[in-house]
């Protein structure tokens, strides 16, 4: 080699870079074509996107909003000029609060409460009292334009507009209402609440429902508000025993007095019969009578005391005329008495 | 020579990509851009999204954001008119309003924040302090629905009529703190009350009384239930006495009825022949009550006795039975 010691002269610095020159040259051309190509790839797939069929695509060119793409394979702009933003307007979106759902499966779990969800469902009452509210909210995104750049964190915010909606109704109801008769009507209300500051906030989310799940007093008063439950239990069942009594009483004196009734009506029919019977058989009688009342007369008398008088104890038959028997006669209990 | 020429055309290349870059600044639709020159501010605010350009190196972009931002407050312990002690949580949300004006005073969102939080607490504070907690609560007058016949227990705080309510206390709030938000160049566009809480000592007491009502009320479903238990009973007696004096009097009616029915029938036919009808209850009555016990004196001028010494004897004028 030349370029060693002191004879490294100009000519030797020429030469070098002339070979340099040659070998870059040779080269060039296979480096430009790979860069070249790498810069085709880089394009080709980084202006392809893809939307899913729940989704729509915003695309903005140079920050600036140009279309929304519905569906299916489409092509955009590369090196960051086009941008896609997927918002995912067919889905039904859902926000669970005062709880959380675990793992949603045929038989769902749920994340222990902890201090995040205890103090979401924590609530005032109309009457000042505290219930725990959980409850959901369902929605879509109806317009993905507002629903991207209307709000920074536009989810963050509409779980605090839910928040303040629902404490919003239950602070102008009753605990006792909150727990029974007011659940349906407090949803409503509050979903029209929420409803109303989407409007106001223009985020473009619609809200389709929203559902109370687990209303109950605070853990500490939950006994007594049970045994408010149980007196209501015992109430209805006094009442109950009551009627229970009153139903077995008074259709058993209704049939009893029935049949009162019907045995007095028996009576007064037998009576009447009878009275018919016994009448007909005078009138008959009587009719026979008075052909010849004195045989007929005599008949039954005498008819009447052979039929008698074998049945009398003792009989006693004396002469008026002999006056001397009667003294005699003792007057003594005893049945072996000779007349 | 050629060689040189290549070197010129880089660095041009390169120096033209430079100041490009400086001069195109994008705009996106979430944001608005205040153009500074050596840290002056110059013309109006950039809201237009898009591609835009500036003079490149002296002029600088600072970009605020343009949609609603975020304030969430902390739980703030106040007390209300009425001295309760509660945990108000607030939250509000806000924009740049006027990006020059908000660069100027505030410089950035940190700095905004801070502010924020000085003067929606100072003004939630003040607000609440001087209403009731019944105020903060509730929204309305309405009356609350009644779950059974039985009227709930409630406190006097709790029946206190409401003057203002929930929604224009946050109104108010939202007012006066929006007062000095046009200075920093922000709009308050909303503040709720998203939280109110009890504080832990208040909220024992509060247990307690919900306690002690609950009880007050279990108490008045028990002695309503023994009330109207003994109504029942009650009525269930009233009725017992009507159907059975009612059934006492439609059977003596009834019986009576009979007994007269046919005493007429009776007596229209004894009335035939009277003698003849009590000549037949006698011979009745001889059947009916002589029996062994019974003695019969009897005289032979009876009618029976009457052949008992002659046969030719003449008819007796009367008969005579004893017993």
């Amino acid at each position: 080699m030349a370029n060693s010691g002191v004879d490294f002269g100009p000519d030797d610095i020429f030469r070098l870079a002339r070979e340099a020159r040659d070998r870059f040259r040779s080269s060039r051309r296979l480096i430009v074509m790979i860069l070249l190509g790498l810069a085709v790839l880089v394009a080709m797939v980084s202006s392809y996107y893809q939307v899913e069929p729940d989704e729509v695509a915003l695309v903005t060119r140079f920050g600036k909003f140009v279309r929304t793409s519905e569906p299916g394979p489409h092509t955009k702009i590369p090196f960051g000029i086009e941008r896609v933003q997927k918002v995912p307007v067919q889905r039904q979106l859902k926000h669970e609060f005062g709880f959380r759902t675990a793992r949603a499966d045929i038989q769902s779990t749920f994340q222990q409460k902890d201090q995040k969800t205890a103090g979401e469902s924590a609530m005032l009452t109309g009457d000042l009292n505290v219930a725990t509210v959980e409850w959901i909210v369902q929605y879509k995104i109806a317009d993905p334009y507002k629903y991207l750049f209307k709000l920074r964190d536009v989810e963050e915010t509409f779980r605090l507009m839910a928040e303040a909606s629902m404490r919003t109704v239950v602070g102008d109801r009753s605990v006792t209402e909150l727990l029974t008769v007011g659940r349906e009507s407090i949803a409503a209300k509050a979903k029209e609440l929420l409803s109303n500051l989407c409007k106001l906030y223009d985020n473009g989310i619609a809200v389709q429902q929203l559902v109370l799940q687990d209303v109950d007093p605070p853990e500490l008063v939950k006994p007594s508000f049970n045994a408010v439950n149980q007196a209501i239990q015992e109430r209805e069942r006094a009442i109950n025993e009551a009627w229970a009594e009153y139903n077995q009483e008074i259709p058993r004196a209704r049939g009893l007095a029935e049949q009162k009734i019907e045995a007095a009506e028996g009576y007064a029919v037998d009576r009447v019969n009878r009275a018919k019977g016994d009448a007909q058989r005078f009138i008959a009688l009587e009719e026979q009578y008075r052909k010849s009342p004195e045989v007929t007369r005599t008949r039954l008398y005498l008819e009447t005391l052979s039929a008698v008088l074998p049945n009398a104890g003792k009989k006693l038959i004396f002469d008026e005329k002999a006056k001397g028997i009667l003294p005699m006669f003792p007057l003594g209990p005893t049945q072996e008495v000779k007349p | 020579m050629k060689t040189r020429s290549w070197w010129i055309t880089a660095g041009l290349v390169v120096l033209g990509i430079v100041t490009l870059s400086s001069a195109l600044y994008t705009v996106s639709e979430t944001e608005q851009v205040v153009i500074t020159q050596f840290g002056q501010p110059i013309g109006q605010a950039i809201t237009q999204p898009g591609l835009h350009l500036k003079v490149p190196f002296a002029q600088e972009a600072n970009v605020f954001d343009k949609r609603w931002l975020e304030w969430n407050g902390n739980p703030n312990q106040v007390p209300t008119r009425d001295k309760k002690y509660i945990w108000v949580e607030t939250y509000a949300r806000w924009r740049i309003a006027d990006p020059l004006l908000f660069f100027q005073r505030l410089r950035d969102e940190r700095g905004a924040q801070s502010r924020l939080d000085d003067i929606i607490d100072g003004e939630t504070r003040n607000v609440i302090a001087n209403h009731n907690l019944i105020e903060v609560v509730r929204t309305s007058n309405r009356d609350f629905e009644r779950a059974e016949e039985v009227e709930d227990v409630m406190e006097a705080e709790a029946m206190r009529q409401v003057e203002l309510g929930r929604d224009k206390i946050t109104r108010l709030i939202l007012e006066r703190a929006s007062h000095v938000m046009p200075d920093y160049g922000i709009e308050l566009v909303d503040i709720q009350i998203q939280r109110v809480n009890y504080i832990e000592s208040v909220q024992a007491k509060v247990f307690d009384r919900m306690i002690s009502e609950r009880k007050r009320i279990a108490d008045r479903h028990r002695s309503e239930g023994q009330g109207k238990s003994a109504e029942i009973r009650g009525k269930k007696e009233r009725e017992l006495k009507v159907i059975e004096s009612e059934a006492y009097r439609k059977t003596q009616e009834i019986m009576g009825r009979g007994d007269a029915e046919a005493a007429g029938i009776y007596a229209e036919a004894y009335n035939r022949n009277r003698e003849l009808y009590r000549f037949l209850r006698t011979m009745d009555t001889y059947r009916s009550t002589i029996d062994k016990d019974s003695w019969l004196v009897l005289s032979t001028s009876a009618d029976l006795y009457r052949y008992l010494q002659s046969a030719n004897a003449a008819p007796a004028t009367g008969r005579s039975a004893a017993r």
